[in-house]
């Protein structure tokens, strides 16, 4: 259910969002330029190179949501104000609702799939499960990209400091106090 | 639409001088709100993210308008300490990992954070098409609510800024701490050895404007040889000189008459830092034997 479910909005929003991109035409990049209206880009999202051609307007959020199926980053806001949408650029933490997918030709993305170790799972991950850092989840791939971040700032350190590196970062369930002592074991355990 | 990737600033500018209606995108923190919300639908964008004229500063100092803010923050946080302030209060971490300050001028919010901070330190603009370049003084880019000299053909190149001189202090005002656009704002620079202050305002205007008479008044009532603890009534004095240099509005975000009133009281306290530092250097430094 949950599949369909999501492969229709899939589906609904790449044909409202003027996406053309089925397998076919993603193995014809190379070959030829892209036609009027869309443009090729090359780069990488977890360590796979990924090609893609597609409608210049479409932002790094939908293309990963809608093209790529990696539905762990959300979209709560799609204007910069929530943080749901968090993920790597070349190893800086970004929004990736403000981000559009042509500008990211030869980067490297990392999103929220992309940091466990196998089935092992990210220190920030275990410390977010560890201390409840969520409850509706809704914005926890979010603080959990922002965080694995603010873990490795080391001039970060004491608990306004933290709040102050996590402010881009809204949680409507008021998980604060939870985010915070998960990010402290993380750094606890990185030093 | 279509999607311009120069790599070059030459080529850049070739394309923006053929296509006058492309709008350049650089942190895209302005321009995706737009788009995503179809504000805006542009029959061009012109990607700047690619060329790395923009994307570096050089000692004098000359930041490329493509310098995000969390470089400026690392990076020159020192030599631009005004500048790195108002970089800090700029959205979020990760607004400020993209955002720039080229993309500030070129959106030219009478919210944006870094303009008080660019007119209180003479900063330049300069701007470039395939016709020449021009070399803009902050106080003059301004025009109206978003509207900058900016001409259709022309990119923001870089600022130019002079390393600080003296102390500087940018203040703001918001509902929270984090990710919110300024109620007003206020910006301060002390040059010391010219006996000079720079001071102006905003978000309390329909643009970002200096505060002459109130950059008059402190020059004239303070001594930068021997300075001396401040008095009250300058401090207040200079506070109602830079309210009464804005005309701000009533909005959604504050009444214009709590906006003047708190410019005063950003510009009081900024004084009061700013002299406190200085006071702190010229006292450290007599303590110092003699070499
Ligand atoms: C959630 C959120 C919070 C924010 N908070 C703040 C805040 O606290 N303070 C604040 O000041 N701003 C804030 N902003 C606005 C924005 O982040 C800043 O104005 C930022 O400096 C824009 O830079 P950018 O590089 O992202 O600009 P872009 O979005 O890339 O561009 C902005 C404008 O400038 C033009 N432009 C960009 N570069 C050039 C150039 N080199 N030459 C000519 N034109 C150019 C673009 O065409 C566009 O019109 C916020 C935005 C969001 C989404
Ligand atoms: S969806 Fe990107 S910040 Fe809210
Ligand atoms: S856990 Fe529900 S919004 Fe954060």
């Amino acid at each position: 259910m949950t599949t369909s479910r999501r492969q229709f909005f899939g589906q609904a929003a790449a044909v409202s969002a003027g996406v053309a991109l089925s397998a076919p035409a993603v193995e014809a990049l190379a070959a030829e330029p892209a036609p009027a209206g869309l443009v090729d880009v090359v780069f990488e999202v977890n360590g796979e190179r990924q090609k893609l051609r597609l409608d210049p307007r479409v932002t790094l959020l939908d293309a990963l949501r809608e093209q790529l199926g990696l539905v762990g980053t959300k979209k709560g806001c799609d204007r910069g104000q929530c943080g749901a949408c968090t993920v790597h650029v070349d190893d800086r933490r970004v929004l990736s609702c403000l981000t559009l997918t042509a500008t990211l030709q030869g980067k490297e993305v990392t999103t929220i799939e992309g940091i466990a170790d196998g089935d092992d799972l990210h220190p920030v991950q275990r410390a977010f499960i560890d201390h409840d850092g969520f409850q509706c989840g809704f914005c926890t791939s979010g603080q959990i990209m922002s965080a694995v971040k603010v873990v490795e700032e080391r001039e970060v350190r004491t608990d306004d400091q933290i709040r102050e590196a996590m402010s881009g970062n809204i949680c409507r369930c008021g998980a604060y106090p939870n985010i915070l002592e998960a990010i402290k074991q993380a750094k606890a355990g990185d030093r | 639409m279509d999607f311009l990737r120069p790599e070059t600033l030459a080529e850049a500018l070739e394309i923006k001088a053929e296509r006058p209606d492309a709008v350049p995108i650089a942190g895209g923190t302005d321009v995706m709100v737009e788009l995503n919300y179809d504000h805006r639908r542009p029959a061009a964008l012109l990607d700047l993210t690619r060329i790395p004229e923009l994307q570096q500063w050089e000692d004098g100092l000359r930041v490329g308008a493509g310098v995000p803010y969390v470089r400026i923050i690392d990076e020159l946080g020192a030599q631009l300490p005004g500048l790195a302030m108002a970089s800090r209060t700029v959205g979020s971490p990760q607004i400020r990992n993209r955002g720039t300050v080229g993309g500030n001028l070129g959106a030219a919010s009478p919210a944006g954070d870094t303009h008080p901070v660019l007119l209180a330190s003479d900063a330049v603009i300069e701007v470039a098409s395939v016709r020449g370049t021009r070399m803009i003084p902050a106080a003059e880019f301004y025009l109206g609510v978003k509207r900058n000299a900016l001409e259709p053909d022309e990119l923001i190149v870089a600022v130019h800024l002079t390393p600080a001189k003296g102390p500087q202090q940018f203040s703001k005002v918001g509902t929270r701490n984090a990710m919110v656009i300024a109620v007003c704002s206020f910006a301060i620079s002390l040059f010391p050895q010219e006996n000079r202050v720079g001071a102006a305002v905003g978000s309390a205007a329909p643009t970002p404007r200096r505060a002459p008479e109130a950059e008059e008044f402190l020059a004239s009532a303070l001594d930068f040889k021997n300075p001396k603890p401040l008095l009250d009534s300058v401090k207040r004095e200079f506070g109602e000189l830079v309210s009464r240099a804005a005309s701000p509005i009533d909005d959604v975000r504050g009444s214009a008459a709590y906006r003047k009133h708190a410019l005063a009281v950003m510009a009081r306290r900024t004084l009061g830092w700013a002299w406190q530092e200085l006071l702190a250097k010229k006292n450290g430094s007599e303590e110092r034997p003699c070499a």
